[in-house]
């Protein structure tokens, strides 16, 4: 059981700060380090695999500084979101030398087993130029495997994986999760982090936003006044019947030319339950219901203003 | 030394078409020199070492193979995966400068070897000086260039401009540069070996320790500077 502890870690690169004032701790079971693009997870993740030095605060394993410490990679698997540069190794010579070079006592049995892991026997053989870019990032996860680490970091694991890769990717990190390993990955796609991670970091523009369970993590999101463009037979009718309901928070008749309604919704369910009765019932056709602010962008906007 | 990462760059020399670049270079002057010597024996054989291998081509095949054993794992970040290992980076650094010393020894100094036994007719001493001041600055060439990979994107361009402007350009113009320059302390290695080698105005000592210096702290540096490898995003 290992336990990664981030406290009051920054990083900043000249004047621009990356990651602010960040307290963390990575304990074991899956958890998915959430953000988007540019948040700076890459830098949280360069810190916490010690090939970054914290500006200020600590980041430990255990106890121990990581950076400057190569012997946490005893521990430590990492999967970098870099593409390996190896192109002239065969698959099987690059997981052996990761191998080698953890001094383990068998490393040509260690990987073998790291390549039945990720199910990458058969095409081990070939060099690693040939391989797709699912059969890469399986090929970079058996190589931060090969040592059986307590601590797995991956860095955007499943960007350009297919489907079924994907699949495969997340039971193999539940397992490994399950067994008790601190594993932590980073992604900017809510769906992917709700799929595999128990425990939820967000991370927005170097602040961590939020931290705690999926559920909790999710309802904060959900919850958040969701915003839409209504469009109907009688607008300004329809906005009478929907201030009288309490889940909208307000309406407003839109300013642009095509009309329409733009309404703020506190409770979405209810929202959605509701609004095809009260336009029956008021004899009122809703022609388009649009919401304008469901990028994450404005999930996590709303995270952070929160 | 650590033989894994040892083999590693040699994979990553030979397994890359930099590697045959490394061989073309030797072999184009080994040609060259033949050439010279059917079709126009003589003194311009002799130019062929002291004039384009030993000043020139030397320094060009230890920057190719210290380029390529370090500088593109560099450059796009892949050397993490050497790097997040328990192995001390000096151990890294080392690994690396002994493929690369192998690699211009047997690319750089043997073949300029091979020339200078055919200029000179075998085995001489004047050609064996000749490869006396090979070794000596094809293996502080090494250093030097695997440092400079280590510290910049730039390793080739900076090393290029070490060579041809300050060692080759200046070099001619400004005696005192023989001071800091590696052709130099090879050269005055080989003019204690051989009265009809010309060399600079420098102690023997002088040379052979700045050359020792410069192997040292170049690896030493590569090492440091590995040991405060960062990752950073792309943005």
């Amino acid at each position: 059981m290992s336990e990664l502890l981030l406290t009051g870690a920054s990083r900043w690169f000249g004047n621009v700060v990356a990651v602010n004032d960040v307290t963390m701790r990575i304990g074991p079971g899956v958890t998915g380090l959430l953000g988007p693009n540019g948040a700076g997870k890459t830098t949280l993740l360069g810190m916490m695999s010690g090939f970054l030095a914290p500006s200020a605060g600590s980041v430990t394993l255990d106890g121990e500084p990581v950076w400057r410490h190569t012997d946490v990679y005893r521990r430590i698997g990492l999967v970098p979101e870099r593409e390996i540069s190896f192109g002239y190794l065969t698959g099987r010579r690059f997981v052996q030398a990761n191998a080698q070079l953890q001094r383990l006592p068998d490393p040509d049995a260690a990987t073998e087993r790291a390549l039945a892991t990720v199910e990458m026997v058969e095409p081990a053989a070939r060099r690693i130029g040939t391989y797709s870019k699912g059969m890469r990032q399986r090929i970079k996860l058996a190589a931060a495997l090969v040592h059986d680490p307590q601590v797995l970091l991956l860095d955007e694991p499943f960007n350009g994986v297919d489907p079924r890769q994907r699949a495969h990717l997340m039971r193999l990190l539940r397992a490994m999760g399950d067994e008790g390993r601190t594993v932590l990955f980073s992604s900017h796609i809510l769906e992917e982090v709700e799929q595999l991670a128990r425990h939820i970091e967000v991370l927005v523009a170097g602040r961590h936003a939020a931290s705690g369970d999926f559920t909790a993590i999710r309802r904060l999101m959900t919850d958040r006044p969701v915003h839409y463009l209504l469009r109907s037979s009688d607008d300004r009718r329809l906005a009478a019947v929907l201030i009288g309901a309490d889940c909208v928070h307000s309406v407003a008749l839109a300013t642009r030319l095509s009309g329409g309604l733009e309404v703020q919704v506190s409770d979405l369910g209810a929202f959605a339950a509701g609004l095809p009765g009260w336009g029956r019932d008021a004899g009122i056709t809703i022609r388009e219901l649009v919401p304008t602010d469901e990028s994450l962008e404005s999930v996590f906007a709303y995270l952070v203003a929160s | 030394m650590n033989l894994t990462i040892a083999s590693l760059a040699a994979q990553a020399l030979v397994g890359q078409r930099r590697g045959w670049t490394l061989l073309a270079l030797p072999a184009c002057l080994v040609a060259l020199a033949v050439g010279l010597h059917i079709f126009a024996p003589g003194t311009s054989s002799t130019q062929v070492l002291s004039g384009l291998g030993y000043p020139v081509l030397l320094p060009l095949v230890a920057l190719l193979a210290t380029s390529s054993v370090l500088g593109p794992e560099i450059d796009d970040g892949s050397i993490v995966y050497l790097l997040a290992k328990p192995v001390n980076r000096y151990v890294v650094a080392i690994s690396k400068f002994v493929v690369a010393w192998v690699a211009t020894m047997l690319a750089g100094a043997l073949p300029l070897w091979g020339v200078a036994m055919l200029v000179d007719g075998g085995a001489t001493r004047w050609a064996f000086a000749w490869l006396v001041a090979a070794v000596v600055a094809g293996t502080a060439y090494c250093a030097l260039f695997l440092a400079l990979s280590a510290l910049t994107r730039h390793a080739v361009v900076v090393g290029l401009l070490f060579v041809l402007m300050w060692e080759g350009l200046l070099g001619g113009l400004l005696s005192g540069i023989a001071w800091v320059s590696v052709r130099q302390w090879g050269l005055r290695a080989a003019t204690a070996l051989h009265e009809r080698i010309f060399g600079p105005e420098l102690s023997l000592t002088y040379a052979l320790s700045a050359a020792l210096v410069v192997t040292i702290g170049g690896v030493w540096l590569a090492g440091d500077r590995l040991r405060s490898f960062t990752v950073r995003g792309d943005e």
